[in-house]
Protein backbone atom coordinates (compact mmCIF):
# COMPACT_ATOMS: atom_id res chain seq x y z
CA UNK A 1 0.00 0.00 0.00
CA UNK A 2 1.31 3.35 -1.38
CA UNK A 3 1.40 6.71 1.36
CA UNK A 4 0.66 9.64 -0.69
CA UNK A 5 1.90 13.02 1.27
CA UNK A 6 -1.70 15.12 1.72
CA UNK A 7 0.31 18.19 3.77
CA UNK A 8 1.44 19.37 7.55
CA UNK A 9 -1.19 18.52 10.15
CA UNK A 10 -1.01 22.94 10.43
CA UNK A 11 -2.40 23.17 7.35
CA UNK A 12 -5.71 21.52 8.56
CA UNK A 13 -7.62 23.56 10.64
CA UNK A 14 -10.53 21.58 12.26
CA UNK A 15 -13.39 21.71 9.63
CA UNK A 16 -11.40 21.84 6.68
CA UNK A 17 -10.38 19.22 3.49
CA UNK A 18 -8.46 18.55 0.97
CA UNK A 19 -8.91 16.71 -2.18
CA UNK A 20 -5.63 14.73 -3.11
CA UNK A 21 -5.19 13.07 -6.60
CA UNK A 22 -3.97 9.17 -6.26
CA UNK A 23 -3.35 7.62 -9.24
CA UNK A 24 -6.09 7.76 -11.26
CA UNK A 25 -8.30 8.46 -8.38
CA UNK A 26 -8.83 11.45 -6.16
CA UNK A 27 -9.49 11.17 -2.11
CA UNK A 28 -11.07 13.74 -0.27
CA UNK A 29 -9.55 13.82 3.10
CA UNK A 30 -11.29 15.95 5.88
CA UNK A 31 -10.30 17.11 9.52
CA UNK A 32 -13.13 16.70 12.19
CA UNK A 33 -13.04 17.07 15.37
CA UNK A 34 -9.03 16.52 15.60
CA UNK A 35 -9.49 13.39 13.61
CA UNK A 36 -8.80 12.84 10.15
CA UNK A 37 -11.48 10.92 7.56
CA UNK A 38 -10.67 10.23 4.14
CA UNK A 39 -13.08 9.07 1.74
CA UNK A 40 -13.46 8.52 -2.12
CA UNK A 41 -14.12 11.90 -4.28
CA UNK A 42 -16.66 9.74 -6.60
CA UNK A 43 -20.22 9.95 -5.37
CA UNK A 44 -21.95 6.38 -5.56
CA UNK A 45 -24.69 8.37 -7.27
CA UNK A 46 -23.67 9.74 -10.57
CA UNK A 47 -20.27 9.99 -9.77
CA UNK A 48 -19.93 13.87 -8.39
CA UNK A 49 -17.46 14.95 -6.89
CA UNK A 50 -18.41 13.88 -3.10
CA UNK A 51 -15.46 15.38 -0.47
CA UNK A 52 -15.74 19.20 -2.09
CA UNK A 53 -19.00 20.20 -1.04
CA UNK A 54 -21.05 21.70 1.83
CA UNK A 55 -20.10 20.43 5.04
CA UNK A 56 -22.99 20.57 7.33
CA UNK A 57 -24.44 18.73 10.51
CA UNK A 58 -27.09 16.18 9.74
CA UNK A 59 -30.91 17.44 10.01
CA UNK A 60 -32.64 15.17 12.61
CA UNK A 61 -36.73 16.07 13.69
CA UNK A 62 -37.85 15.30 17.25
CA UNK A 63 -40.92 13.80 18.04
CA UNK A 64 -42.58 14.47 21.83
CA UNK A 65 -43.97 11.48 23.98
CA UNK A 66 -47.37 11.85 22.10
CA UNK A 67 -45.53 11.12 18.42
CA UNK A 68 -45.71 15.00 17.84
CA UNK A 69 -43.23 16.70 15.93
CA UNK A 70 -41.19 19.45 17.57
CA UNK A 71 -39.77 20.43 14.23
CA UNK A 72 -36.42 20.37 12.16
CA UNK A 73 -33.21 20.81 14.06
CA UNK A 74 -29.79 20.51 13.69
CA UNK A 75 -27.59 17.02 15.01
CA UNK A 76 -25.27 18.42 18.02
CA UNK A 77 -23.12 15.66 16.75
CA UNK A 78 -23.58 14.34 13.59
CA UNK A 79 -21.82 15.57 10.67
CA UNK A 80 -22.34 15.09 7.36
CA UNK A 81 -20.51 16.35 3.67
CA UNK A 82 -22.41 16.46 1.03
CA UNK A 83 -21.94 16.09 -2.91
CA UNK A 84 -22.28 19.40 -4.61
CA UNK A 85 -24.22 18.45 -7.38
CA UNK A 86 -27.43 16.25 -6.33
CA UNK A 87 -26.85 16.83 -2.57
CA UNK A 88 -26.31 13.29 -1.96
CA UNK A 89 -25.19 13.27 2.29
CA UNK A 90 -22.54 10.80 3.63
CA UNK A 91 -21.64 10.45 7.04
CA UNK A 92 -18.53 11.99 7.84
CA UNK A 93 -17.27 9.25 10.25
CA UNK A 94 -18.16 6.12 8.07
CA UNK A 95 -18.68 7.30 4.79
CA UNK A 96 -22.51 5.82 4.79
CA UNK A 97 -25.09 7.54 2.50
CA UNK A 98 -27.75 8.65 4.85
CA UNK A 99 -30.67 7.69 2.92
CA UNK A 100 -29.23 4.44 2.29
CA UNK A 101 -26.73 3.66 4.36
CA UNK A 102 -26.03 0.29 2.30
CA UNK A 103 -24.31 2.62 0.05
CA UNK A 104 -20.81 3.78 1.50
CA UNK A 105 -18.14 5.55 0.13
CA UNK A 106 -14.66 3.85 -0.04
CA UNK A 107 -12.28 4.60 2.73
CA UNK A 108 -8.94 5.36 3.22
CA UNK A 109 -6.95 5.51 6.01
CA UNK A 110 -4.85 8.48 7.12
CA UNK A 111 -1.64 8.06 9.05
CA UNK A 112 0.39 10.83 10.91
CA UNK A 113 4.37 11.04 10.48
CA UNK A 114 5.17 13.79 12.56
CA UNK A 115 3.82 16.74 11.45
CA UNK A 116 3.42 15.00 8.31
CA UNK A 117 -0.36 13.86 7.25
CA UNK A 118 -0.65 10.37 4.36
CA UNK A 119 -3.84 8.89 3.21
CA UNK A 120 -2.62 5.06 2.19
CA UNK A 121 -4.14 4.04 -1.07
CA UNK B 1 -15.61 31.24 -0.97
CA UNK B 2 -17.62 30.88 1.77
CA UNK B 3 -20.76 29.16 2.04
CA UNK B 4 -22.92 28.98 5.04
CA UNK B 5 -23.72 26.21 6.79
CA UNK B 6 -25.43 25.09 10.62
CA UNK B 7 -25.99 27.40 12.95
CA UNK B 8 -23.91 29.80 10.72
CA UNK B 9 -20.60 28.20 10.12
CA UNK B 10 -18.54 28.95 7.34
CA UNK B 11 -17.28 26.77 5.36
CA UNK B 12 -14.81 27.33 2.45
CA UNK B 13 -15.72 26.02 -0.90
CA UNK B 14 -13.70 26.56 -4.16
CA UNK B 15 -15.45 28.93 -6.65
CA UNK B 16 -17.78 27.97 -9.22
CA UNK B 17 -16.43 26.50 -12.63
CA UNK B 18 -18.51 24.33 -14.50
CA UNK B 19 -15.74 22.79 -16.22
CA UNK B 20 -14.21 22.25 -12.59
CA UNK B 21 -16.93 21.05 -11.21
CA UNK B 22 -18.14 18.77 -14.14
CA UNK B 23 -14.22 17.10 -13.94
CA UNK B 24 -15.80 13.71 -13.14
CA UNK B 25 -18.61 13.62 -16.39
CA UNK B 26 -15.28 14.54 -18.32
CA UNK B 27 -13.89 11.72 -16.93
CA UNK B 28 -17.01 9.87 -18.08
CA UNK B 29 -17.09 10.98 -21.17
CA UNK B 30 -13.90 10.14 -22.21
CA UNK B 31 -13.74 6.52 -20.40
CA UNK B 32 -17.20 5.87 -22.39
CA UNK B 33 -16.16 7.37 -25.85
CA UNK B 34 -19.21 9.77 -26.25
CA UNK B 35 -17.41 11.81 -28.99
CA UNK B 36 -18.35 8.58 -31.41
CA UNK B 37 -22.01 8.85 -30.82
CA UNK B 38 -24.16 12.39 -31.25
CA UNK B 39 -25.70 12.76 -27.80
CA UNK B 40 -28.20 15.05 -27.47
CA UNK B 41 -30.14 16.38 -24.48
CA UNK B 42 -33.80 17.30 -24.99
CA UNK B 43 -34.37 19.84 -21.81
CA UNK B 44 -31.40 21.88 -20.68
CA UNK B 45 -31.83 25.71 -18.52
CA UNK B 46 -30.19 28.69 -18.58
CA UNK B 47 -31.80 31.70 -15.97
CA UNK B 48 -33.19 34.35 -18.07
CA UNK B 49 -34.51 36.50 -15.24
CA UNK B 50 -30.16 37.34 -15.13
CA UNK B 51 -30.34 38.70 -18.82
CA UNK B 52 -34.35 40.50 -18.32
CA UNK B 53 -32.54 44.13 -19.05
CA UNK B 54 -31.66 42.49 -22.69
CA UNK B 55 -35.17 40.80 -23.16
CA UNK B 56 -37.82 43.43 -21.33
CA UNK B 57 -36.60 45.80 -24.43
CA UNK B 58 -38.55 43.65 -26.83
CA UNK B 59 -42.15 43.59 -25.19
CA UNK B 60 -44.35 45.63 -27.92
CA UNK B 61 -46.67 47.23 -25.74
CA UNK B 62 -45.36 51.00 -25.15
CA UNK B 63 -47.40 50.83 -21.91
CA UNK B 64 -46.21 47.08 -20.20
CA UNK B 65 -42.75 47.66 -21.61
CA UNK B 66 -42.33 50.92 -19.15
CA UNK B 67 -44.18 49.05 -16.57
CA UNK B 68 -41.64 45.99 -16.93
CA UNK B 69 -38.23 47.82 -17.04
CA UNK B 70 -39.30 51.01 -14.39
CA UNK B 71 -39.34 47.93 -11.91
CA UNK B 72 -36.56 46.48 -12.35
CA UNK B 73 -34.36 48.56 -9.63
CA UNK B 74 -33.46 45.99 -6.60
CA UNK B 75 -35.99 45.35 -4.51
CA UNK B 76 -39.37 46.15 -6.34
CA UNK B 77 -41.80 43.74 -7.98
CA UNK B 78 -40.97 40.85 -9.95
CA UNK B 79 -41.96 39.95 -13.60
CA UNK B 80 -42.99 36.43 -13.64
CA UNK B 81 -45.00 34.64 -11.02
CA UNK B 82 -42.22 33.42 -7.95
CA UNK B 83 -42.69 30.31 -6.36
CA UNK B 84 -41.63 29.16 -2.74
CA UNK B 85 -38.78 26.27 -3.08
CA UNK B 86 -35.53 25.21 -1.94
CA UNK B 87 -33.74 23.75 -4.93
CA UNK B 88 -30.11 24.60 -3.77
CA UNK B 89 -31.47 22.81 -0.32
CA UNK B 90 -29.57 24.81 1.68
CA UNK B 91 -26.32 25.38 -0.49
CA UNK B 92 -25.85 22.04 -0.81
CA UNK B 93 -26.08 22.93 -4.39
CA UNK B 94 -23.28 24.67 -4.22
CA UNK B 95 -23.73 26.04 -7.82
CA UNK B 96 -26.77 27.48 -7.02
CA UNK B 97 -25.34 30.29 -4.42
CA UNK B 98 -22.15 30.42 -6.64
CA UNK B 99 -23.48 31.29 -10.27
CA UNK B 100 -23.11 34.63 -10.18
CA UNK B 101 -19.53 34.33 -9.10
CA UNK B 102 -18.31 31.86 -11.93
CA UNK B 103 -16.23 33.99 -14.17
CA UNK B 104 -16.78 34.64 -17.80
CA UNK B 105 -14.85 36.17 -20.80
CA UNK B 106 -16.58 39.56 -20.72
CA UNK B 107 -15.52 40.10 -24.31
CA UNK B 108 -16.28 36.51 -25.40
CA UNK B 109 -19.86 35.37 -26.28
CA UNK B 110 -23.25 35.77 -23.79
CA UNK B 111 -22.36 34.18 -20.52
CA UNK B 112 -25.12 32.13 -20.99
CA UNK B 113 -23.08 31.00 -24.08
CA UNK B 114 -20.30 30.51 -22.43
CA UNK B 115 -22.03 28.79 -19.37
CA UNK B 116 -23.96 26.56 -21.69
CA UNK B 117 -20.81 25.31 -23.66
CA UNK B 118 -18.61 24.45 -20.64
CA UNK B 119 -21.33 21.61 -19.29
CA UNK B 120 -22.46 20.55 -22.78
CA UNK B 121 -18.09 19.94 -23.49
CA UNK B 122 -18.00 18.13 -19.67
CA UNK B 123 -20.49 16.21 -20.40
CA UNK B 124 -20.28 14.97 -23.88
CA UNK B 125 -23.03 16.91 -25.03
CA UNK B 126 -23.39 17.91 -28.68
CA UNK B 127 -26.69 19.93 -28.92
CA UNK B 128 -28.92 20.83 -25.94
CA UNK B 129 -32.60 22.27 -26.49
CA UNK B 130 -32.47 25.58 -24.31
CA UNK B 131 -35.24 26.32 -21.91
CA UNK B 132 -36.29 29.29 -19.51
CA UNK B 133 -36.19 28.56 -16.04
CA UNK B 134 -38.40 31.34 -14.17
CA UNK B 135 -40.63 31.28 -17.27
CA UNK B 136 -41.64 28.18 -16.40
CA UNK B 137 -44.44 29.76 -14.33
CA UNK B 138 -45.64 31.80 -16.85
CA UNK B 139 -48.22 29.91 -17.37
CA UNK B 140 -49.30 31.34 -13.66
CA UNK B 141 -49.10 35.11 -14.75
CA UNK B 142 -52.88 36.84 -14.15
CA UNK B 143 -52.58 38.35 -16.69
CA UNK B 144 -53.21 36.95 -20.39
CA UNK B 145 -51.43 40.08 -22.08
CA UNK B 146 -48.61 39.78 -20.03
CA UNK B 147 -47.75 36.27 -20.86
CA UNK B 148 -48.27 37.48 -24.33
CA UNK B 149 -45.56 40.09 -24.33
CA UNK B 150 -43.07 38.15 -21.79
CA UNK B 151 -43.57 35.02 -24.38
CA UNK B 152 -42.53 37.44 -27.32
CA UNK B 153 -40.09 38.88 -25.65
CA UNK B 154 -38.05 36.41 -24.89
CA UNK B 155 -38.50 34.60 -27.96
CA UNK B 156 -37.14 37.62 -30.22
CA UNK B 157 -33.97 37.58 -27.28
CA UNK B 158 -33.28 33.75 -27.88
CA UNK B 159 -33.42 33.50 -31.22
CA UNK B 160 -31.93 36.90 -32.57
CA UNK B 161 -29.27 37.23 -29.77
CA UNK B 162 -28.44 34.20 -27.82
CA UNK B 163 -28.79 31.20 -30.71
CA UNK B 164 -26.88 33.13 -33.44
CA UNK B 165 -23.60 33.02 -31.06
CA UNK B 166 -23.59 28.93 -30.08
CA UNK B 167 -23.06 28.13 -33.50
CA UNK B 168 -25.99 25.44 -33.53
CA UNK B 169 -25.09 23.63 -30.92
CA UNK B 170 -28.23 24.99 -28.46
CA UNK B 171 -31.60 24.55 -30.35
CA UNK B 172 -35.21 25.37 -28.94
CA UNK B 173 -38.72 24.93 -28.35
CA UNK B 174 -40.03 28.19 -28.01
CA UNK B 175 -42.73 28.89 -25.45
CA UNK B 176 -46.06 29.22 -26.44
CA UNK B 177 -48.55 31.90 -24.55
CA UNK B 178 -51.44 29.12 -24.38
CA UNK B 179 -53.83 31.46 -22.69
CA UNK B 180 -54.54 33.48 -25.75
CA UNK B 181 -54.83 31.40 -28.66
CA UNK B 182 -54.28 33.84 -31.64
CA UNK B 183 -50.73 35.09 -29.88
CA UNK B 184 -49.55 31.66 -29.60
CA UNK B 185 -50.65 31.64 -33.67
CA UNK B 186 -48.71 34.78 -34.24
CA UNK B 187 -45.65 33.13 -32.53
CA UNK B 188 -45.73 30.23 -34.25
CA UNK B 189 -46.11 32.03 -37.18
CA UNK B 190 -43.64 34.73 -36.91
CA UNK B 191 -40.36 32.37 -35.05
CA UNK B 192 -41.24 28.72 -36.65
CA UNK B 193 -39.13 29.32 -39.29
CA UNK B 194 -36.16 30.98 -37.55
CA UNK B 195 -32.84 28.93 -37.41
CA UNK B 196 -32.47 26.62 -34.03
CA UNK B 197 -36.16 26.77 -33.68
CA UNK B 198 -37.32 22.85 -33.71
CA UNK B 199 -41.06 23.43 -32.07
CA UNK B 200 -42.98 24.88 -29.62
CA UNK B 201 -43.15 24.36 -25.62
CA UNK B 202 -45.93 24.82 -23.54
CA UNK B 203 -45.07 25.49 -19.56
CA UNK B 204 -47.69 22.57 -18.10
CA UNK B 205 -47.86 24.38 -14.73
CA UNK B 206 -51.47 26.01 -15.57
CA UNK B 207 -54.89 24.21 -15.46
CA UNK B 208 -55.86 25.22 -19.11
CA UNK B 209 -57.69 22.82 -20.67
CA UNK B 210 -54.95 21.44 -23.99
CA UNK B 211 -57.92 20.24 -26.09
CA UNK B 212 -59.86 23.55 -26.23
CA UNK B 213 -61.02 24.40 -29.73
CA UNK B 214 -59.28 27.68 -29.86
CA UNK B 215 -56.19 25.66 -29.75
CA UNK B 216 -56.40 23.51 -32.77
CA UNK B 217 -55.08 26.23 -35.04
CA UNK B 218 -52.27 26.38 -33.51
CA UNK B 219 -51.37 22.90 -33.51
CA UNK B 220 -52.17 22.60 -37.01
CA UNK B 221 -49.55 25.55 -37.89
CA UNK B 222 -47.17 23.82 -35.77
CA UNK B 223 -47.72 20.49 -37.53
CA UNK B 224 -47.78 22.04 -40.70
CA UNK B 225 -44.90 23.39 -40.51
CA UNK B 226 -43.20 19.99 -39.71
CA UNK B 227 -41.91 21.27 -36.10
CA UNK B 228 -42.76 19.87 -32.85
CA UNK B 229 -44.68 20.41 -29.65
CA UNK B 230 -42.92 19.86 -25.72
CA UNK B 231 -44.85 19.97 -22.73
CA UNK B 232 -42.85 21.15 -19.90
CA UNK B 233 -43.69 20.36 -16.55
CA UNK B 234 -42.64 22.44 -13.19
CA UNK B 235 -43.57 22.14 -9.52
CA UNK B 236 -46.31 24.63 -7.75
CA UNK B 237 -46.46 24.64 -4.12
CA UNK B 238 -49.97 27.10 -4.76
CA UNK B 239 -51.57 24.51 -6.37
CA UNK B 240 -54.70 23.57 -3.87
CA UNK B 241 -54.36 20.05 -3.57
CA UNK B 242 -50.52 20.74 -2.79
CA UNK B 243 -51.40 22.98 -0.31
CA UNK B 244 -51.33 19.69 2.16
CA UNK B 245 -47.69 19.26 1.59
CA UNK B 246 -45.06 20.32 3.87
CA UNK B 247 -41.91 19.72 2.32
CA UNK B 248 -40.61 20.86 -1.02
CA UNK B 249 -39.05 17.53 -1.45
CA UNK B 250 -43.21 16.18 -1.58
CA UNK B 251 -44.16 19.15 -3.66
CA UNK B 252 -41.43 18.27 -6.61
CA UNK B 253 -42.17 14.63 -6.29
CA UNK B 254 -45.75 15.14 -7.00
CA UNK B 255 -45.75 18.16 -9.12
CA UNK B 256 -43.43 17.74 -12.08
CA UNK B 257 -45.56 14.76 -12.49
CA UNK B 258 -48.84 15.86 -12.00
CA UNK B 259 -49.12 18.73 -14.44
CA UNK B 260 -48.00 16.44 -17.31
CA UNK B 261 -50.45 13.58 -16.15
CA UNK B 262 -53.44 16.05 -16.08
CA UNK B 263 -52.01 17.34 -19.36
CA UNK B 264 -51.15 14.32 -21.14
CA UNK B 265 -54.68 12.47 -20.12
CA UNK B 266 -56.29 15.76 -21.78
CA UNK B 267 -54.26 15.49 -25.01
CA UNK B 268 -55.21 11.52 -25.38
CA UNK B 269 -58.77 11.04 -24.18
CA UNK B 270 -59.85 14.21 -26.56
CA UNK B 271 -57.99 11.95 -29.20
CA UNK B 272 -55.34 14.77 -30.16
CA UNK B 273 -53.41 12.13 -31.41
CA UNK B 274 -55.97 11.57 -33.98
CA UNK B 275 -56.12 15.13 -35.16
CA UNK B 276 -52.70 15.68 -34.86
CA UNK B 277 -51.08 12.33 -36.06
CA UNK B 278 -47.93 14.19 -37.88
CA UNK B 279 -47.18 16.19 -34.63
CA UNK B 280 -44.64 15.18 -32.72
CA UNK B 281 -45.36 15.47 -28.66
CA UNK B 282 -42.90 15.31 -26.03
CA UNK B 283 -43.02 15.23 -22.34
CA UNK B 284 -40.65 16.88 -20.58
CA UNK B 285 -39.17 16.41 -17.07
CA UNK B 286 -41.17 14.30 -15.68
CA UNK B 287 -39.55 11.43 -14.75
CA UNK B 288 -40.52 8.22 -16.43
CA UNK B 289 -42.73 6.50 -13.09
CA UNK B 290 -45.98 7.93 -13.85
CA UNK B 291 -45.87 6.47 -17.69
CA UNK B 292 -46.59 2.71 -17.05
CA UNK B 293 -49.37 4.41 -14.01
CA UNK B 294 -51.27 6.41 -16.47
CA UNK B 295 -51.38 4.20 -19.51
CA UNK B 296 -52.63 1.48 -16.86
CA UNK B 297 -55.01 4.26 -15.52
CA UNK B 298 -56.26 5.50 -19.05
CA UNK B 299 -56.53 2.35 -20.61
CA UNK B 300 -58.66 0.61 -17.76
CA UNK B 301 -61.60 3.30 -17.22
CA UNK B 302 -61.01 3.60 -21.52
CA UNK B 303 -61.99 -0.45 -21.58
CA UNK B 304 -65.31 0.50 -19.82
CA UNK B 305 -66.36 3.91 -20.91
CA UNK B 306 -65.18 4.24 -24.07
CA UNK B 307 -68.29 6.47 -25.24
CA UNK B 308 -66.83 9.40 -23.21
CA UNK B 309 -63.84 9.02 -26.01
CA UNK B 310 -64.95 8.33 -29.62
CA UNK B 311 -62.13 9.80 -31.36
CA UNK B 312 -59.77 7.17 -30.35
CA UNK B 313 -59.31 4.44 -32.52
CA UNK B 314 -57.03 2.40 -30.30
CA UNK B 315 -56.26 1.93 -26.43
CA UNK B 316 -55.31 4.90 -24.10
CA UNK B 317 -51.61 3.74 -23.92
CA UNK B 318 -51.13 2.94 -27.74
CA UNK B 319 -51.37 7.17 -28.13
CA UNK B 320 -49.22 7.51 -25.48
CA UNK B 321 -46.40 5.35 -26.73
CA UNK B 322 -46.91 7.29 -30.53
CA UNK B 323 -45.27 10.02 -27.91
CA UNK B 324 -42.28 10.89 -26.77
CA UNK B 325 -40.50 11.40 -23.21
CA UNK B 326 -37.45 12.76 -21.69
CA UNK B 327 -35.01 10.41 -19.29
CA UNK B 328 -35.01 13.16 -16.97
CA UNK B 329 -35.41 13.05 -13.08
CA UNK B 330 -35.04 8.93 -13.99
CA UNK B 331 -36.24 7.17 -11.12
CA UNK B 332 -33.45 4.54 -11.32
CA UNK B 333 -33.97 2.84 -7.19
CA UNK B 334 -35.65 -0.48 -8.47
CA UNK B 335 -34.13 -1.60 -11.97
CA UNK B 336 -36.39 -4.17 -12.45
CA UNK B 337 -39.30 -1.88 -12.35
CA UNK B 338 -36.96 0.87 -15.00
CA UNK B 339 -36.81 -2.05 -17.13
CA UNK B 340 -40.81 -2.47 -17.44
CA UNK B 341 -41.54 1.13 -17.76
CA UNK B 342 -39.34 0.97 -20.87
CA UNK B 343 -40.64 -1.88 -22.19
CA UNK B 344 -44.13 -0.38 -21.74
CA UNK B 345 -43.34 2.64 -23.54
CA UNK B 346 -41.35 1.89 -26.59
CA UNK B 347 -38.20 3.56 -24.87
CA UNK B 348 -35.97 2.61 -27.79
CA UNK B 349 -37.86 4.64 -30.30
CA UNK B 350 -39.79 7.26 -27.64
CA UNK B 351 -37.35 8.14 -24.98
CA UNK B 352 -34.98 11.16 -25.33
CA UNK B 353 -32.13 11.99 -22.82
CA UNK B 354 -32.11 15.28 -21.06
CA UNK B 355 -29.91 16.06 -19.06
CA UNK B 356 -31.91 19.34 -17.38
CA UNK B 357 -28.35 21.02 -16.08
CA UNK B 358 -27.92 23.00 -14.28
CA UNK B 359 -30.87 22.81 -12.26
CA UNK B 360 -30.32 20.35 -9.15
CA UNK B 361 -31.71 17.39 -9.86
CA UNK B 362 -29.76 16.84 -13.53
CA UNK B 363 -28.78 13.75 -15.03
CA UNK B 364 -25.44 12.66 -16.93
CA UNK B 365 -25.58 10.70 -20.00
CA UNK B 366 -24.04 7.72 -18.15
CA UNK B 367 -27.75 7.07 -16.64
CA UNK B 368 -28.53 6.03 -19.93
CA UNK B 369 -25.66 4.86 -21.17
CA UNK B 370 -24.49 2.46 -18.39
CA UNK B 371 -28.19 0.14 -17.68
CA UNK B 372 -27.72 -2.91 -17.94
CA UNK B 373 -30.71 -3.61 -19.94
CA UNK B 374 -30.28 -1.75 -22.98
CA UNK B 375 -28.78 -2.60 -26.51
CA UNK B 376 -25.93 -0.82 -28.20
CA UNK B 377 -28.84 0.29 -30.58
CA UNK B 378 -31.47 1.48 -27.89
CA UNK B 379 -28.32 3.26 -26.36
CA UNK B 380 -27.61 5.09 -29.15
CA UNK B 381 -31.52 6.33 -29.81
CA UNK B 382 -32.41 7.75 -26.60
CA UNK B 383 -28.60 9.41 -26.17
CA UNK B 384 -29.12 10.83 -29.62
CA UNK B 385 -30.95 9.35 -32.24
CA UNK B 386 -34.33 9.49 -31.55
CA UNK B 387 -33.81 13.52 -30.73
CA UNK B 388 -31.72 13.57 -34.40
CA UNK B 389 -34.47 12.00 -36.57
CA UNK B 390 -37.09 14.35 -34.63
CA UNK B 391 -35.10 17.96 -34.57
CA UNK B 392 -33.04 16.69 -37.49
CA UNK B 393 -29.60 17.39 -36.47
CA UNK B 394 -26.72 17.23 -38.11
CA UNK B 395 -23.86 14.53 -36.59
CA UNK B 396 -20.74 16.48 -35.48
CA UNK B 397 -18.11 13.91 -36.75
CA UNK B 398 -17.64 10.88 -39.55
CA UNK B 399 -18.32 8.44 -36.52
CA UNK B 400 -21.39 9.94 -35.75
CA UNK B 401 -22.92 9.53 -39.22
CA UNK B 402 -21.85 6.51 -38.92
CA UNK B 403 -23.87 5.25 -36.21
CA UNK B 404 -26.54 7.74 -36.77
CA UNK B 405 -26.70 5.98 -40.12
CA UNK B 406 -26.39 2.44 -38.83
CA UNK B 407 -29.51 2.89 -36.34
CA UNK B 408 -31.29 4.37 -39.04
CA UNK B 409 -31.71 7.68 -37.37
CA UNK B 410 -29.83 9.71 -39.69
CA UNK B 411 -32.18 12.02 -41.31
CA UNK B 412 -30.10 15.29 -42.10
CA UNK B 413 -27.95 16.40 -45.37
Amino acid sequence: MAEQFVGRLSEFTDGSRQIVKIGNTEVGVFRHEGEFFAYSNYCLHQGGPACEGLTIAKVEEMLREDKTSMGLFFSEKDMNFVCPWHGYEYDMKTGECISDRKLKLKRFNVVQKGEDVYVVA
Amino acid sequence: MDLIADRGRRVTVDELNTSKLLAHAAEQARDRKYEDMLIVDCDAHHYENENFNEILPFIENDVLRQLTMSGRAKGRHSIVPGQVGYQDMGGRVTRYPLRMTEKTDPAGKLRDVQLGERWMDAMGVDYSCLFPTGMLNVGLHPQKEMEVELCWAYNRWLTEVVLPENHGRFYTQLALPLSDAEASLRQVEMFGGRKGVTGFMVTTVRTLPVHDNSLMKVYRAIEERGLSLAFHSGPNWGEPVFKGLNRFLSVHALGFSFYNILHCTNWVINGMGERFPKLPVIWIESGLAWIPFLMQRLDHEYMMRPSEAPLLKKKPSDYMRDMFYSTQPMEIQDMEALECTFRMMNAETQLMYASDYPHWDFDLPSTIYDLPFLSEKAKHNILGGNAARTFKLEPRNEAQKANLIKYGNYTAG
